[in-house]
């Protein structure tokens, strides 16, 4: 090994911190700086000022976007980790290898088609006259309103979240020593209570990440909570943008996207603690 | 969940969910052909209308255009700075490096909307918003984290005393760089550029905040979901759809079954 840092090193070391300086680094500063900017007649001025911070926080409809969001995430992230469980379990446990790889194969398509494309789809057919509907119409049913609801919403967080949670699952439950399960089995322990006693605490790293990666997709996705929410009431990046876009209020705009990034560094910090936190000495 | 019955039902569940997932891409692939303006069931009859809307809209081949410029672009610097951060991390043990990997792993776990405001404001600020080559620079930092870890991944396989070999025999590092890591990369250097194009070619909210008017094909498809429901957003959703899984398929190829084949 040469370890000297010389042209050579520099070469391949720098480019990435020069471009995530000027691009990603300087954005982000900018943004929080400019959350201290002022607004007068619909120019920008470069300022500290506190208006923006105070403006925001003492309206009510942003608090009620704030809890509602969080809670959405939350609820988003708590039916994904659920629905993906069983699909998960079976990919890992019951399936073949080239099964498995398959499968994952196939869940990672999703992840490269057009996002807003398959909202749009599922607006079609979520509709009080669209497939579910006609469909349930022909037994009688219905018609059921799920358009504008918080039912819209968890589906559209859905067709985001569950493709990747259902893969980073069956990855970490495939990466279970099977001697375990069978150590418990031969120990007496009954098959239904492997799953909590056994499994999941050997999965539990995996299954709290994939929850995390739901939860923080869900939190700043606005596509779902716009198009099949109806933006009622409308979620922190629908809020975003409404500043951004109609009020050329961006400095308002960047407070919310920093209250956004506190949130989410908060709870992924706490969701990755407890994922790697040991378990005490039993 | 024991027995073959409750392996027959956690079956059935994983189909379920497959449904679930594929649901709406098989609906819009069936849409794009169906004559209704609201389509529905019983299907309307077949049609292919809303290919020669789309075929002949102005709009449609600019943004297309755009799309196909911004991803190209993007995809090589992506795979450039994704390389050379991976070389770094493998080859050299450093102070910071901590942060270094940091940096370069942070975005995807920011909030699109987030990073799109804060790349308007700070493009704006600096004279550079508005045009196609702002997608470029904002979608390269986004999709460079997916190149670097694919061909991290590669390098990992690499016996390090190649490297080691290649010096001992005499070659400069830029030699052995040239004849014996980038050779041994190819796979992960080529699948990372499929990849990254796609994640480029399919990203709307960075795209929609700093591209202007130089609007590309996601872009065009949010601002007529914004409109009304137009079913030519299904066929022009299948087209990118045909395009996303080309380079996907082609990605997934080089991974899984050049590595398997070079494997020992």
């Amino acid at each position: 090994m040469k370890p000297r840092l010389n042209a050579y090193a520099l070469t391949f070391r720098l480019p990435i911190l020069i471009w995530q300086a000027l691009f990603f680094l300087g954005p982000l500063l900018f943004m929080i700086a400019m959350s201290f900017f002022l607004v007068r007649n619909y120019r920008m001025e470069e300022a500290f000022v506190m208006k923006n911070w105070e403006r925001m926080l003492s309206r009510g409809f942003v608090w009620d976007s704030y809890w509602y969001t969080l809670g959405m995430a939350a609820l988003a992230s708590l039916t994904a980790s659920l629905l993906a469980f069983p699909a998960a379990f079976a990919l890992a446990f019951r399936t073949s290898e080239s099964v498995r790889r398959w499968a994952i194969f196939l869940l990672v398509i999703p992840f490269f088609t057009s996002y807003l494309v398959r909202t749009f789809s599922w607006y079609v057919i979520l509709a009080e006259s669209g497939v579910i509907n006609a469909g349930l119409g022909a037994v009688g049913l219905g018609p059921f309103t799920m358009l504008n609801t918080a039912f819209g919403t968890l589906v559209g967080y859905m067709t985001l979240t569950l493709p990747l949670v259902v893969i980073l699952q069956t990855v970490t439950l495939a990466g279970i020593d099977p001697s375990l399960i069978q150590a418990a089995r031969n120990l007496g322990c009954p098959p239904w209570r492997t799953i909590p006693s056994v499994v999941l605490p050997a999965a539990k790293t995996g299954m709290v990440v994939a929850a995390l990666f739901a939860f923080i997709l869900s939190f700043g996705d606005f596509v779902a909570p716009y198009y099949l929410g109806g933006s009622k009431p409308p979620t922190l990046p629908i809020l975003i943008i409404d500043t951004t876009k109609a009020g050329q209020q961006w400095p308002r705009a960047a407070v919310v996207a920093v209250i956004m990034m506190v949130t989410l560094f908060v709870i992924a910090f706490a969701a990755i603690a407890f994922a790697y936190r040991r378990r005490a000495s039993r | 969940m024991s027995g073959r019955a409750g392996t027959w039902v956690l079956r059935g569940y994983v189909l379920l969910v497959f449904a679930f997932v594929f649901a709406p891409i098989v609906m819009s692939l069936i849409f794009s052909f169906n004559a209704d303006r609201f389509p529905t069931i019983p299907l309307g009859g077949f049609t292919t209308h809303w290919y020669a809307t789309i075929f002949a809209d102005d709009g449609f081949w600019r943004a297309a255009r755009n799309s196909l410029v911004v991803s190209a672009c993007t995809c090589i610097l992506a795979t450039a700075l994704g390389f050379c951060t991976a070389y770094s991390d493998y080859r050299y043990r450093f102070r910071g490096q901590g942060a270094y990997l940091g940096i370069i792993l942070l975005p995807p776990t920011i909030p699109l909307i987030i990073m799109a405001l804060a790349m308007l404001a700070w493009f704006s600020r600096v004279g550079i918003s508005g045009q196609v080559y702002s997608v470029v620079l904002a979608h390269t930092v986004l999709t460079a984290p997916f190149a670097m870890a694919i061909i991290r991944l590669r390098l990992e396989r690499m016996d390090a005393s190649l490297e080691a070999a290649a010096w001992n025999l005499g070659a400069s590092e830029w030699r052995a760089m040239r004849e014996v890591i980038l050779p041994f990369c190819r796979p992960a250097i080529l699948s990372s550029l499929f990849l990254t194009a796609a994640i480029s070619f399919d990203e709307f909210t960075v795209a929609w905040f700093v591209s202007g008017l130089n609007k590309t094909l996601p872009v065009h498809v949010l601002e007529i979901v914004q409109g009304t429901i137009d079913p030519q957003v299904n066929a022009i959703g299948t087209l990118v759809f045909l395009v996303s899984m080309t380079l996907v398929v082609l990605a997934q190829l080089m991974i899984f079954f050049r590595i398997q084949r070079s494997a020992p």
